[in-house]
């Protein structure tokens, strides 16, 4: 064991000296900005003034529908592999009254972030991950649900962000313009309708991964265990 | 205007939203998405035929602000395979998982699979290459976990761990070229890419990462039990066309970008695994005693068969010899896709008809279901590389391939591994006949003691012979279209002196 | 002009110490851990990538790709964990199914 741990180590140490000398050599090489002035230069037509919601929703939208689809694969993959966990104890009345502040401004803050993305940090991951973080906290309070919907709504919502991102880009392609080629004066809204639905799925995924399994049928989802 | 690369991509993923949503119609919902992506496949592939290249410029930004999808004669040769090894994989699936709870499960992620790949073979643009291998590689490992039983989940458990690896040292790879390059863009970055520190260091981990999805020996230890312990629909899925994208992944990386700089060391060092892995894999195959296990063992020993040309092709020039060997490893992998895949779908009738897999016992299974054993047959024919089949002509261009560039020290791991192949195959083979059980306590062999065999209706027994006679008819006696389309791949080498 | 180099040396540390840990750990947690910080690292030389001194705004293409490999990241080891917990509740269990 000892023997192994050291054969790792020292190919590890060579590893960090090559990585080392190959970013050198990149860093050091002519091409200082990259693609930073060729996406500045087009941010005007992406119908958003955040650059990074502009490469993330328009530029490179193609890679965010399948960023989508990869989290609807983590959770189809783990409601395959079991049911979810039992919940916890109820919570106390003093954290009833924190969860029941914190959750309606978890959400506030979740659709600001949504807003806010188009001219400045934020977006539908951090939107959706507020939203998500909602759930956790539900489920730490004791709702076993995480305040997601029940099963059928709740199947339909996990795979909203990849549906209407995919029926945008081929909508658009049966118009002529081209799959997820926005027209300019469209591009805004068509990017927060897709925003928005992601957002959703990415919560109710996220808040659905931490219940860590299927959610039990019997369970109507609107109470507090026991 | 209609994009069928886009569509070959996005259909699929309809489909898996659909299937999500309503899972009591999975069946009817998975089949109406599944008959159009393979007609979106197929145009694509009929374009490039027509036409050459064809690239789509998603979002209307074009390289490097935006990313393409590109495919041009080798991605639409596996692409065209792919799809054809899914709809004989999707026309299955129904009656194999007929009442089971796992049929509403299967659908949705065996979609969001086939748009990975999909994806994959079309893609163009390194950063949107390791999203589809992420997707490729969570929906194989939720398919493979499918039944939640604890051999699956911890096979896959492990499949996972290495693919996140692999993953993330090829995102490190990436990070590596756009630092030096400032491009995502594949053809950009193997326009400007000179030898150097960045080329060798990012040609190993892009290639490190990839070998270690594409289970190249001595990175194959996950591949064996995860494609065994699968339901069959989704270990022919796992083996014919999950490995095969990041062998995919790994050729088109060498010939675009890599192989005209990093130099014949490197393409020596991925023939000589490729050895071991045609050796060990063979030899562990022979010693299965689950036909799965055979099945996923002998996966190991065919991919490594496909790392043996990178040696041979980096000794030669552009050129017409060049170009013929490219096709014969396209063939190989094309062979295998659809020999692999009719493998796995018909062992899983005779598990099903069995009971089990265990291979000394199926005398009864396979004698119950002739149509099957046919199918079981012609695949093997197609994994030994007996004429008429694909994989013979390949073989034999590889070994004169090797001859002629005066790599003898391959010829005999061809020959070894060939015979290998004939031993297990015939091993599998020999039950059939068999009348008289090979122990003396064992019951006699009775075909009609085999009642799992009389609920298995011909529909189900169909996709895997058809498979079966493609790579052993199809793809050995027709075969030259397939040079035609492969006309139009990109390699570099050729524009150079 | 040094700072964003010290920064991606700090990333290229932790995608060392993370390899490190992954390889040489057995238990499915500290694998886990350590390829989210092997991640981070990544994601740490990407960020450091996008500096284009005081005076200029970031590049913001390795930004976006740091926020989709977060997320799948995210995805992955969401789904280890699951598979983790399911063979952890079976381990003297027999199979379901």
């Amino acid at each position: 064991m000892k023997r192994r741990e050291a054969a790792i180590t020292a190919l590890v140490l060579v590893l960090s000296v090559v990585l080392a000398w190959a970013f050198w050599n990149a860093f050091s090489g002519p091409t200082g900005d990259r693609l930073a002035e060729l996406t500045a230069t087009r941010v005007p037509e992406s119908g958003v003034t955040n650059p990074v919601t502009a490469v993330l929703l328009n530029f490179r939208a193609y890679d965010t529908l399948l960023e989508l689809a990869v989290l609807l694969a983590a959770i189809l993959g783990i409601w395959a592999v079991g049911k979810a966990s039992p919940g916890f104890l109820p919570a106390g009345a003093v954290l009833r009254a924190l969860v029941g502040l914190i959750v309606p401004l978890l959400i506030i803050a979740g659709g600001y972030m949504l807003w806010v993305g188009g001219h400045a940090p934020g977006g539908a991951f951090q939107a959706g991950a507020l939203l998500g973080a909602a759930g956790v906290t539900l489920r730490l309070a004791g709702y076993p649900a995480a305040g997601l919907p029940p099963e059928a709504l709740l199947r339909v919502t996990i795979g909203l962000g990849v549906l209407i991102f995919t029926l945008c880009g081929v909508a658009l392609m049966a118009l002529g313009y081209g799959f997820l080629t926005y027209p300019l004066d469209l591009a805004k809204w068509l990017i927060l309708v897709i925003e928005t639905a992601a957002t959703l799925s990415i919560g109710a995924t996220l808040a659905a991964a931490y219940l860590g399994g299927r959610a039990d049928p019997t369970d109507s989802g609107d109470g507090v265990t026991r | 205007m209609i994009d069928w690369l886009a569509l070959s991509v996005a259909l699929p993923l309809l489909g898996a939203v659909a299937t999500v949503a309503l899972p009591r119609f999975a069946v009817p919902l998975g089949l109406a998405a599944a008959l159009p992506t393979v007609w979106a496949a197929l145009m694509v592939m009929v374009l490039v035929a027509d036409q050459g290249v064809q690239v789509s410029a998603l979002g209307g930004w074009g390289a490097p602000l935006g990313i393409l999808l590109r495919a041009d004669g080798l991605a639409a040769a596996l692409l065209g395979m792919a799809n054809l090894v899914a709809l004989a994989v999707s026309l299955y699936a129904p009656g194999y998982f007929r009442g089971s709870v796992l049929e509403a499960r299967f659908w949705p992620l065996w979609m969001l699979l086939w748009a990975a790949l999909n994806g994959l073979f079309l893609a163009g643009d390194l950063f949107n290459l390791y999203v589809t291998l992420e997707l490729l590689g969570l929906a194989a490992a939720g398919l493979g976990a499918l039944t939640g039983q604890r051999a699956a989940v911890e096979a896959n458990l492990r499949y996972l761990l290495v693919g996140l690896l692999g993953s993330m040292t090829y995102l490190l790879g990436v990070s590596l070229i756009y630092t030096a390059l400032g491009t995502l863009d594949l053809e950009q970055a193997a326009r400007e890419l000179r030898a150097g520190p960045v080329a060798w260091v990012s040609f190993a981990l892009m290639t490190g990462g990839l070998i270690l999805k594409s289970a190249l020996f001595p990175m194959h230890f996950w591949l064996p039990p995860a494609h065994a312990n699968a339901p069959a629909p989704v270990s022919a899925a796992l083996s014919a066309l999950v490995v095969k994208a990041a062998f995919y992944l790994v050729l088109r990386l060498w010939l675009e970008l890599f192989g005209p700089v990093v130099g014949a060391s490197a393409a020596l060092l991925l023939g000589l695994l490729g050895a071991a892995a045609v050796i060990w894999g063979a030899w562990r195959a022979l010693r299965a005693e689950r036909l799965k296990l055979l099945a996923a063992y002998s996966t190991v020993a065919q991919l490594g068969y496909l790392f043996l040309f990178f040696p041979l092709l980096a000794e030669l020039p552009a050129g017409t010899a060049r170009t013929e060997l490219l096709g014969a490893a396209v063939l190989l992998a094309l062979t295998h896709g659809f020999a692999k895949a009719s493998l796995f779908l018909c062992a899983g009738l005779l598990q099903k008809a069995a009971g089990h897999d265990r291979i000394d016992e199926l005398s009864a299974a396979t004698q119950a279901l002739p149509v099957v054993t046919l199918g079981v047959a012609l695949a093997g024919v197609a994994l030994i590389g007996l004429p008429p089949s694909g994989t013979f002509t390949a073989k034999w261009m590889l070994l004169t391939a090797a001859i002629d560039l005066g790599q003898w020290p391959w010829v005999p791991v061809i020959m070894a591994g060939t015979l290998l192949a004939a031993a297990y195959v015939f091993r599998v083979l020999g039950h059939a006949f068999a009348s008289a059980p090979r122990h003396g306590d064992a019951p006699p062999i009775d075909p009609r003691g085999c009642p799992g065999a009389n609920a298995i209706g011909l529909a189900l027994q169909l996709p895997g012979l058809m498979l079966a006679l493609v790579a052993v008819l199809a793809l050995g006696m027709t075969a030259e279209p397939l040079w035609d389309l492969l006309a139009s791949t990109t390699d570099p080498s050729e524009a150079a002196p | 002009m040094t700072a964003h180099l010290i920064y991606a040396a700090a990333g290229l540390a932790l995608v060392v110490l993370g390899a490190w840990s992954f390889l040489v750990h057995a238990p499915l947690l500290r694998k886990l851990v350590a390829l989210n910080v092997m991640g981070a690292g990544v994601f740490h030389l990407l960020i450091s990538v996008g500096y284009r001194g005081l005076d200029a705004p970031p590049d913001p293409v390795p930004h976006a790709l740091v926020l989709t490999g977060i997320v799948v990241a995210v995805s992955a080891t969401a789904l280890a964990v699951a598979f983790g917990q399911r063979l952890e509740g079976s381990a003297g269990e027999q199979d379901r199914d």
